[in-house]
């Protein structure tokens, strides 16, 4: 019998992540990780660019949340991190490869979001609105009341997906238990 | 399976979403119940780091960002072992790291704390754990500051922390604090873990890691949680 050890506790990622965890993109002297390129633009992939917000309980954007986005479907393993915290209108941005299905679930990618206010991350997945096929069918989405579903398929605009996250209110994003 | 092991995080020793102490979660915790989802390769699996080149100073706060001299403040030396919960060392796991300075002023430019920055000093870096899950990298023992969230709220001085185990559910983002700091009795982010957490998250003094005439030790262990769908044997 293995004696289990206590999980590290959770703690914010408070305001002050930038330079630390996304330097690149706010412009620090500190090659960072990663960023919200995922692919190459010219990769042979079907590239995707995602971009939303993440918006308070009173409707506000918030200005310093960090996602990462993470995907595996067997073929391509791809992760890619975001701060909200440079770009007009604290959206963020993702380029990536749209991910294949997997034992014929709907297509998804996971994200993870961090931020001041949140004592421990928060886990969703993105789903695409144009696969309405796999969509239809898939598990996990049919277990998600009907009308809180839109809110994690996101939305084909201008070329690009838009997926808002929304952390409280009529709109509140499904998130998950991992 | 047990419960403990199907709820994923362990809520006796970790914070809730909600914390009337800490304002900033009031309106930014989500509300509704979590979803169980059908589980998929990609929640099984995390982003693998074994090949990403550490700079050769980003294990050292203390020479990552001179410019003319050395920082000003208490060279100190973290250590320890990174495990999951059956005490199985994860090796090759990346850690990254964020601080204040000795004064307690961060760069991050959102920072407006009246307390000098040191232009010798950056506040990140980042180490991996070797074969054995161990860890090891120099700082500048950060200083306490002052935040909004009530009338004279002070931050212990504390270390940002940053992991990735091997699937998405292990990942975590924590903070390290140092022994007999009187303000953690008086910080709601520390007090949001429950008690029996807490001594977690404090570092313990390290003699035997301390380097003679240069830096003192301190000794930080940290356990990533397991994957949801993994049970753990004889709990
Ligand atoms: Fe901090």
């Amino acid at each position: 019998m293995s004696a289990k050890k206590l999980q590290t506790p959770s703690q914010t990622i408070g305001p002050y992540f930038a330079y630390g965890l996304t330097p690149g993109q706010y412009g620090y002297n500190f090659p960072g990780i990663v960023d919200g390129m995922m692919v190459d633009k010219n990769d042979e992939g079907n590239v995707v660019q995602i971009i939303g917000t993440v918006y308070d309980a009173e409707g506000k954007s918030v200005d310093d949340a960090m996602l990462e986005l993470w995907q595996n479907d067997g073929e391509r393993r791809l992760f890619g991190r975001y701060g909200t915290g440079t770009d007009e209108g604290n959206k963020f941005s993702f380029t990536t490869v749209k991910p294949k299905s997997v034992d014929g679930q709907a297509p998804f990618i996971n994200v993870i979001i961090f931020m001041r206010g949140q004592l421990l991350h928060s886990y969703t997945r993105i789903y695409f609105e144009d696969e309405e096929t796999l969509n239809a069918t898939d598990e996990t989405l049919n277990s998600i009341p009907e009308d809180r579903r839109k809110t994690i398929i996101a939305k084909k605009e201008d070329g690009r997906y838009v997926f808002d996250i929304y952390m409280q209110g009529n709109h509140e994003t499904v998130f998950f238990q991992l | 399976m047990s419960e403990m092991a199907q709820q994923g995080f362990d809520m006796e020793v970790q914070p809730s979403y909600l914390d009337k102490g800490y304002k900033s979660t009031l309106l930014r915790a989500p509300s509704r119940a979590l979803v169980l989802p059908k589980k998929s390769l990609s929640e099984s699996t995390g982003p693998l780091f074994k090949d990403f080149e550490i700079g050769a100073l980003d294990h050292d706060l203390t020479k990552n960002a001179i410019k003319v001299a050395e920082p000003l403040g208490e060279r100190i030396v973290v250590h320890g072992i990174v495990t999951n919960e059956k005490g199985q060392p994860l090796p090759y796991t990346l850690i990254e790291i964020w601080q204040a300075n000795s004064a307690g002023r961060y760069v991050h430019k959102v920072d407006q704390h009246d307390a000098p920055l040191d232009p010798n000093f950056l506040g990140t870096g980042r180490c991996m754990t070797d074969a054995n899950g161990k860890y090891r990298f120099y700082t500048i023992k950060p200083g306490a500051y002052p935040w909004g969230n009530h009338y004279n709220a002070w931050r212990p001085a504390h270390i940002h922390l940053s992991l990735f185990g091997g699937a998405i559910s292990s990942r975590l983002i924590t903070q390290m604090y140092f022994p007999n700091d009187p303000l953690c009795k008086y910080d709601p982010i520390f007090n949001a873990v429950p008690a029996k957490g807490r001594d977690l998250l404090v570092s313990t003094f390290d003699l035997d890691h301390t380097e003679p005439s240069f830096a003192l030790g301190y000794r930080f262990d940290i356990v990533l949680r397991g994957e949801n769908a993994t049970p753990f044997e004889n709990l």
